[in-house]
């Protein structure tokens, strides 16, 4: 049963989708170098940055999300600030090692393989 | 064979199309908790650097770009079900099912690499994560081509071309979860 | 595409309830995709696990009783088989019975037929929820007969003691009972897709969102919150059954790992999931007292706004469970002030059905009383929880009775008296027949009374210091002085489930025995009322039209005290 919303899809030209993909390639190119340069702060921005505009190219344009009705975006991003939020309560807990009359005592792994290839 | 439930649009979207809406949202929680465990462990432990490091980015790198590639497909596939080309789309999703073949496959040999070095799943935390979280996504990349390949065979006769995009929404979020696990295991390490 | 026979559905021709072919025994009843009976399955799949979460729990209070001594229907307790039967008495109330009979089906009854349609929007998948959540109770009950038996680390499975094995005590009892657990929850997650799609897409032409029952939005909201909490914690469930079987180290402190980090991820759930769990049975509670008091509901959308602030809320305290676990006090503070706020959403739904009730023209019936019986008892709960969210006050309750007997005035009120007052109220439309209503005061009186004699005692035990989790306290002499109270405690119990047997007897025998009910015994006016009882193939020959929201009751100028949805103005 073929959709019959047709305003809620754009019919485009395939070639809208390859120019996409071509953004998408480079924008994995640009995430891939940037470690290269051995600086934390452009490792971070690239790998991240670009994940989070890679996601968004990708949910934009494939997923149609942006002719898809307000509710599903904003159902989406609610469960993305649970995420956040969940992230936000439970961190300062996990990543703590000690607090004013406990320490979390941690015993290194010995692992049986070469640290390095 | 449907019940006039399944017709009705109250909500103004057709029904399949809403479901895996709610479908992802909820992954997205899955996942998401999943990750938020993984970071806050990895940042937790900067020592796990050494075992990080050792993850070929070239590899996922590769990978990436298969998925990437298989959302394009997924969405052509789309299109031409909307055009009402049902076999155009069915052999697009063929082709996105080669991705996820693809791409598992080159996971094995990635994770066969690893295993034989020794790096296993007990070995640290950080392998620990590693292949938790991207064995449960492969387990989900498996299940998506397993169900496109049951849309592909309908919409080679040129039915149910709707599911087309269904199984679409549903692909690119896979993509997307590794969009983000690409750079947290093998990028920003 | 193979299509299930008998009562599967053709589409538009067949709305007119055509039985196509002569279902079996086992299309009918065992591979049906018909809401109804999928919501039959749950509910006595859900109350059969009550008997055993029941048994579970006379049990060991038979033990506390009268330690030592050999309880009679089971034999000696042993220490680890207390543990093992408080843990999975716990789970079983939770997952395996207030779940599955408030939200999967009452859900899958009435959601259709309130709305006005003939099923759900995926009818097989509703099945498959059914299937994989049978599967789930065949794993848990599987897990008591293993060798070394079932887990008894507790229905929050904190590792270490539930991911080593040398701890729990249990070779596969812990990772059955994981694995169940993970179960249930996907038959959820199904089983909640089908419930929001089908309310938001499919309701009758002219019912606008104010228009749906109290009880269909109830139980959307409770499918979504489960949705939105559960996340985390199947990511959890995962790593847990990795630690115990596959040599991981996600919580193991030595290793890397974190166990706080469980109780986060558990909580992050457990704490939403009380709403998952409360919300229905306050639908139900509404839906009833509207019909019997025969009014409006107080403030339809101010419940409904509350309600989603409720949900909203629900997200932000879980670590009030985790108070004296080591968590950082600065987030204490913090889930504090969010815990004692949650509590007033909750108290101003309970005013609006006091408000509801007040100068209502009021019908004391079982279904009622069972009603009017849920806000009482669950007031107290709600006050005591104060207690217990205030930070301070916790670090001395925490592990009491008191949290005990406050938990039990919420899930009681939630889980047996919801469930007892839906039953009798939608029973007449289940099954076409009435209960007979003395008997059902009687099973009324007979559950309440015991049940405060049982938990207000508690209140009192957790006070003075007696912790939970023990399986004897003449061992503390501080607390042996208090066995008398633990008696008390116990022969009520022992009374009250003895009161259970009038309700099934009622039941069974208002099937065979009781006056035909007919469309709408109650009078009431929303839309599963207006088809027979129990409602045919596809629910309606025709599918209603609404005109008007759920709870137009008295309205002035009319001759009937009640307006049915479907009814032209």
């Amino acid at each position: 049963m073929s959709d019959s919303a047709a305003a809620a899809h754009a019919h485009h030209d395939d070639s809208h989708y390859w120019k996409i993909w071509a953004i998408l390639c480079a924008l994995l190119v640009v995430s891939v170098i940037g470690p290269l340069f051995e600086i934390r702060v452009i490792t971070l921005i690239t790998a991240f940055g670009v994940a989070i505009v890679k996601a968004y190219m990708v949910a934009k344009n494939f997923m149609h999300l942006n002719i898809e009705k307000q509710y599903v975006i904003y159902l989406l991003l609610t469960m993305l600030v649970f995420v956040f939020l969940f992230f936000a309560a439970v961190a300062p807990d996990v990543m703590k090692w000690e607090g004013d009359n406990w320490v979390k005592p941690y015993v290194a792994q010995e692992s049986s393989a070469p640290a390095h290839h | 064979m449907r019940p006039i439930a399944n017709t009705r649009s109250a909500a103004g979207i057709p029904t399949g199309r809403l479901a895996v809406w709610w479908v992802v949202a909820s992954e997205i929680v899955i996942f998401g908790g999943l990750l938020a465990s993984y970071i806050m462990q990895r940042l937790a432990h900067p020592e796990w650097a050494d075992q990080a490091a050792v993850t070929d980015w070239r590899i996922g790198g590769f990978n990436t770009l298969v998925l990437l590639s298989s959302s394009l497909s997924a969405v052509l596939a789309h299109q031409a079900a909307e055009r009402g080309n049902g076999k155009r789309a069915a052999n697009l999703l063929y082709v996105t099912c080669g991705g996820a073949l693809t791409f598992i496959m080159v996971k094995a040999y990635e994770w066969t690499m690893e295993i034989s070095h020794g790096f296993t799943l007990q070995s640290n935390t950080f392998w620990s994560f590693y292949y938790t979280a991207a064995g449960i996504h492969a387990l989900h990349v498996i299940a998506g081509a397993i169900i496109m390949l049951i849309v592909a065979a309908d919409a080679k006769k040129n039915l149910e071309l709707h599911r087309v995009e269904l199984i679409g929404i549903y692909w690119h979020f896979v993509d997307i979860v590794w969009i983000f696990l690409f750079p947290l295991l093998y990028i920003a390490k | 595409m193979a299509e299930s026979v008998g009562v599967g559905t053709h589409g538009a021709e067949d709305a007119h309830g055509h039985e196509h072919h002569e279902a079996s025994f086992f299309q009918k009843y065992l591979w049906s995709t018909d809401h109804k009976m999928i919501a039959m399955q749950y509910m006595f799949t859900g109350m059969f696990m009550a008997l055993i979460g029941g048994f579970f729990a006379y049990t060991f209070r038979m033990q506390l009783a009268f330690p030592g001594m050999e309880v009679p229907f089971w034999g000696m307790v042993t220490p680890a088989e207390y543990n093992a039967l408080i843990t999975n008495h716990g789970a079983i109330m939770i997952f395996w019975v207030a779940m599955p009979v408030l939200i999967a089906a009452f859900g899958n009854f009435l959601i259709p037929l309130m709305i006005g349609c003939d099923d759900m929007v995926f009818p097989k998948i509703n099945r498959l929820s059914y299937q994989i959540f049978l599967i789930s109770v065949i794993v848990l009950l599987a897990s008591f007969v293993v060798e070394n038996g079932g887990f008894g680390g507790a229905w929050t499975m904190y590792p270490p003691l539930s991911a080593k094995h040398e701890y729990s005590l249990t070779t596969l009892g812990s990772s059955l009972f994981v694995i169940a657990v993970a179960l249930e929850f996907v038959a959820f997650l199904l089983g909640g897709i089908n419930f929001v799609t089908t309310a938001m897409n499919s309701r009758a032409p002219g019912m606008r969102l104010y228009d749906i029952p109290i009880v269909v939005w109830m139980i959307v909201i409770a499918s979504i919150l489960f949705m939105a909490s559960v996340g985390p914690l199947i990511a959890g469930a995962i790593m847990l059954f990795m630690d115990q079987n596959l040599g991981t180290h996600f919580f193991d402190p030595n290793a890397g790992g974190d166990p706080i980090l469980w109780q986060h991820l558990f909580w992050f759930f457990g704490h939403p999931e009380v709403y998952v769990v409360l919300l229905p049975a306050v639908g139900i509670t509404a839906e009833i007292i509207t019909v019997f008091a025969r009014k409006k509901l107080f403030a339809y959308r101010t419940v409904l706004y509350t309600t989603f602030a409720t949900g909203v809320l629900s997200f932000t305290v879980w670590a009030h469970h985790q108070f004296i676990a080591g968590i950082d006090p600065r987030m204490a503070h913090i889930f504090t002030i969010t815990t004692l706020l949650i509590s007033i959403p909750i108290a101003e739904m309970m005013f609006v059905f006091i408000a509801t009730l007040y100068g209502g023209d009021i019908r004391l019936n079982t279904p009622m009383l069972w009603a009017l019986a849920f806000i009482a008892e669950f007031l107290i709960g709600g006050v005591t929880g104060i207690f217990l969210g205030a930070s301070g006050a916790d670090i001395y309750f925490h592990d009491t009775y008191f949290v005990l007997a406050h938990f039990h005035y919420t899930f009681f009120p939630i889980a047996i008296i919801g469930v007892y007052a839906g039953v009798t109220f939608w029973y007449p439309k289940m099954f076409g027949k009435m209960m007979n209503d003395t008997l059902g005061k009687i099973h009324f009186w007979g559950t309440i009374i015991p049940f405060n004699c049982i938990f207000i005692p508690l209140f009192v035990l957790g006070a003075a210091g007696q912790h939970r989790r023990i399986y004897d306290f003449t061992h503390f002499p501080e607390l042996a002085q208090y066995q008398d109270v633990r008696v008390f405690a116990t022969v009520s119990l022992v009374i009250m489930l003895l009161f259970q047997f009038v309700f099934i007897y009622n039941f069974f025998a208002s099937l065979k025995k009781g006056k035909d009910a007919g469309p709408n015994p109650w009078k009431s006016n929303t839309l599963e009322w207006t088809t027979e009882s129990p409602p045919g193939h596809g629910n309606w020959k025709e599918l209603p039209t609404v005109y008007r929201g759920p709870y137009e009751y008295q309205t002035p100028g009319r001759d009937e005290d009640y307006w049915p949805q479907n009814v032209p103005s």
